[in-house]
């Protein structure tokens, strides 16, 4: 297991070098930040300056090594555009984004193993037909437009939702959380629904073809040979067994939901680190990009480092063949 | 239990609304804006952009003001006057006060002199380096200029002042210079005279004015509170106007007009801003960039030009691409700020003049150049190229269009790119409000390295006449002399056809029904205008 670990570690370093290699050399290409810093009639001198002060002077290696040693020490740099802290202002925008994420995933969790389950019940029935129509428009429609489109109806039309930002937050130590007011609970409607609904769909259409599948195994068949009820077959045994590759695949897309936030938050102006993200790519802020870069690589690699530990511990035949078989 | 607990903290909730509801003041007016920019710094002296000065206008004042029509008027200066041809001498307002109780004086005035003009300033040009700052009196600060120099308080609208006192207690004497790796107290900060204060401040999220209760001057509006989000994403901007979610919203996508305007809650106030948009050709290079004539550079010959000009109808771009809301223009200046605009009329397009022009200057087949174009900063920018191209297209030019966002655009085309660009759509405002900021940072020859001139001269067209002009009317104190100067030099750029004049792009704001806001055709928006039912 130690062994593994380190293993897994050292392939996370690479993980990230190879994530800063190749976004310091796409930020070449981004445009010129000193651009966005100042005005247009700006003299040239002062521009100069400014140049040399941001140390964009030196060469594109030394500036990637300037960049990775100090990264190392947990310094990301100042944001170009905010002339803060980047680790403040990502650790300011952390919460927003986690608490939208949270409120995707248990949205999407929660109807779509509802409907998946009702879907694989009622099969053939127009409800089911009905639910997966509904499924694919929901797979296929790109976020932006969902997002849109829920604020044209809720926001504009019928008024009953806000269209954009988190309303009131409450601070509690460094963590601002929109949990504990009325207006920036239903700030979160829209933008979980908009960001959850890839994921609802995905659980939807799992659920349902694996619970389909378990429904044919033999022991559903024992279970009704027992006289069992139906609920208990369905939720007491199926659903169980159908839930565990729901599992995994939801705690994978939770990466990506943390991850891909980007659109969403962009669309509903939610102060988290996709916006932020989006905003710096605009502006040409490379401290910003490179740590939310080397942030979604670490989010990705921990994730998959916890699924992979959680296999061999549920999945003892996992072990033996890594371990136990040498 | 649960059950009771709930109850309780519903209880807690009531009650605590009701005490909020009972501690706002019965007429507090609050106005919810939003711009697609954020406010980035809250230094005054960091970055020379107009959404910025707008929104530090409510907090600062300068020692002169615009007012709704961008005439100068006296600000924290009641008067001022010419005593010697080359000394300015301006009379301070007495009794006036910052938000934070200390008085204001000729000492805050050198201060700030000084500190606009440092290093790490944007705004450096406010005050040049050779003028000296002398304190008479109090209440009296005399401004020395080595030539005489009738505009040197035009921009001082967007000077504001700052304590002194202030900054140094606060460790802000040097200004916060726009690349500055750490922040400033007085980048999260401010303390002016003005009409507001700031509440609360949180970079690209949300910022707090509330009205100064010891405000010295009076204020049109009725506004208490304003609360500033930046919205980014056009369509989400215009959804927070139409749900009432905002009352002011800057800008309106064009093609969102009509739809605001049917909405019941929400109005949109067009009118012409003062930024002009034009067409540049590279007039230096031996050879065009992304060109097939190699060999020489047909930018250099006049009759190219002009038949370029001719080319383009800018009527059709107003109504098939500006929705009838720009205003086309022959000069190079927004009207608003050359009272002699109105002699200038714009040559009628020509495409057949423009097809011979082209065989005569020894292109009968036309040729192919590359345009450079930006896609994002100014009002349909891209389509404006688009349309061009298109135009060119039938008297026989291939332009090759490179349209890219802002960021690339400008790391490529400005003097630190290395002027790359061959051919280029740009929009100038200038920041001075006269035409002297036109005639020598775009139309003024860039061949001397010892001197700003041209630096934003794109294409590089140069004509030596006009920089002797431009230089007699930075010096001439007679208006109307000096008048008739510019528009001798506006004349000789027409002539040599060096630049293309678009249009005016359109001002497009949108307001609640509830909101009263006069548009500043320099698209500030300022809110202690505002009158809000």
């Amino acid at each position: 297991m130690i062994a593994f670990l380190i293993r897994r570690i050292i392939q996370a370093v690479g993980v990230f070098l190879a994530v800063g290699l190749i976004a310091f050399s796409m930020f070449r290409f981004v445009g010129d930040p000193v651009n966005q810093i100042v005005s247009l009639d700006t003299p040239y001198e002062e521009r100069v300056k400014v140049r040399a002060s941001l140390g964009l002077d030196d060469p594109l290696p030394v500036q990637i090594l300037r960049y990775l040693g100090r990264a190392v020490q947990g310094d990301f740099g100042i944001s170009y555009q905010f002339r803060q802290p980047v680790s403040a202002i990502l650790a300011e925008r952390a919460p927003a984004t986690l608490e939208l994420a949270l409120c995707a995933t248990i949205f999407a969790l929660g109807f779509g193993i509802l409907l998946g389950v009702i879907s694989a019940l009622t099969r053939g029935s127009a409800l089911a037909k009905t639910l997966d129509a509904v499924s694919l428009i929901g797979i296929s429609l790109p976020t932006f437009l969902i997002g849109i489109l829920l604020i044209y109806v809720f926001s504009e039309k019928l008024q009953w939702l806000p269209s954009f930002g988190r309303g009131d937050v409450v601070r509690i130590g460094g963590w601002s959380t929109g949990f504990l007011t009325a207006s920036g609970l239903r700030a979160l409607v829209l933008p979980s629904i908009t960001l959850g609904l890839f994921q609802l769909t995905l659980v939807m259409r799992l659920v349902r073809s694996e619970m389909l599948e378990v429904l044919r195994t033999e022991y559903i068949r024992f279970a009704r040979a027992r006289g069992l009820k139906n609920r208990a077959v369905y939720f007491g045994h199926a659903l169980k067994n159908t839930l565990i590759p729901v599992i995994t695949i939801a705690g994978l897309q939770l990466g990506s939901v943390i991850a891909f936030a980007i659109i969403t938050e962009t669309v509903f102006q939610w102060p988290g680190m996709g916006f932020l993200f989006l905003q710096a790519v605009q502006n040409v802020d490379i401290p910003i990009m490179a740590a939310y870069l080397l942030l979604v690589a670490a989010i990705f690699v921990a994730i998959n480092l916890v699924v992979d530990i959680l296999y061999s511990v549920v999945d003892p035949r996992l072990q033996v063949a890594t371990g136990k078989a040498s | 239990m649960t059950l009771k607990g709930l109850t309780i903290k519903g209880a807690a909730f009531g009650l605590a609304a009701m005490l909020a509801v009972l501690a706002q003041p019965a007429s507090a007016v609050t106005l919810r804006y939003a711009n697609q920019g954020d406010l980035k710094s809250l230094d005054p002296y960091t970055l020379n952009e107009t959404t910025t000065i707008a929104h530090h206008g409510h907090v600062f004042e300068g020692l002169t003001k615009r007012d709704k029509n961008l005439s100068i008027i006296p600000g924290l200066a009641e008067r001022w006057e010419l005593v010697e041809p080359t000394r300015w001498r301006f009379h301070l307002r007495r009794n006036v006060k910052f938000s934070d109780g200390t008085p204001f004086n000729a000492d805050d005035v050198i201060f700030s002199a000084e500190r606009v003009r440092a290093p790490g300033s944007n705004f450096a040009t406010r005050v040049p380096a050779d003028v000296k700052v002398e304190k008479v009196d109090d209440y009296t600060v005399d401004f020395v200029t080595p030539q005489p120099n009738p505009i040197l308080f035009y921009q001082w609208d967007s000077w504001y002042i700052m304590s002194k006192s202030w900054a140094e207690k606060n460790n802000s004497v040097a200004p916060t210079p726009a690349a500055a790796t750490t922040p400033t107290f007085a980048s999260l900060n401010a303390m002016g005279t003005g009409p507001y204060t700031i509440e609360s401040h949180q970079p690209g999220v949300k910022t707090v004015f509330k009205r100064n209760p010891s405000y010295w001057g009076k204020i049109d509006g009725n506004i208490d509170e304003i609360v500033f989000t930046p919205i980014a994403n056009d369509s989400t901007r215009v959804s927070a106007l139409l749900s009432g979610e905002v009352d002011v919203i800057e800008p309106v996508p064009l093609q969102d007009i009509n739809r605001v305007n049917a909405s019941q809650n929400a109005t949109v106030l067009t009118g012409p801003e003062v930024r002009v948009i034009f067409l540049g050709m590279d007039q230096v290079r031996d050879e065009l960039l992304n060109s097939n004539v190699k060999g020489k550079n047909p930018f250099k010959d006049k009759r190219v030009r002009e038949a370029f000009f001719k080319a383009i109808d800018v009527e059709v771009i107003k109504s098939r691409v500006m929705r009838n809301l720009s205003s086309p223009t022959a000069i190079m200046v927004g009207r608003e700020f050359f009272d002699l605009a109105k002699d200038f009329t714009r040559e009628k397009p020509d495409p057949e003049a423009a097809k011979k022009l082209l065989a005569e200057a020894g292109y009968p087949n036309g040729f192919e150049v590359g345009m450079n174009c930006p896609s994002d900063r100014y009002v349909n920018d891209g389509d404006i190229c688009r349309a061009v191209i298109g135009m060119l297209a039938r008297v026989g030019v291939k332009v090759n269009p490179i349209i890219e966002p802002k960021a690339q655009y400008f790391a490529k085309v400005l003097k630190s790119g290395g002027y790359n660009t061959s051919f280029y759509l740009l929009g100038w405002t200038v920041g001075s409000g006269d035409s002297h900021n036109v005639l020598y940072e775009i139309m003024g020859c860039r061949n001397d390295p010892k001197t700003s001139r041209g630096d934003t001269n794109l294409g590089g067209y140069c004509n030596p006449k006009l920089d002797a002009l431009t230089d007699k009317v930075l010096v001439e104190t007679d208006k109307a002399k000096r008048d008739q100067m510019i528009k001798e030099a506006f004349q000789i750029g027409i002539d040599d056809y060096g630049y293309i004049p678009i249009h005016q792009q359109p001002l497009v704001w949108g307001t609640s029904k509830k909101v009263k806001l006069p548009q500043r055709a320099d698209n500030q928006v300022r809110l202690e205008w505002a009158t809000k039912e």
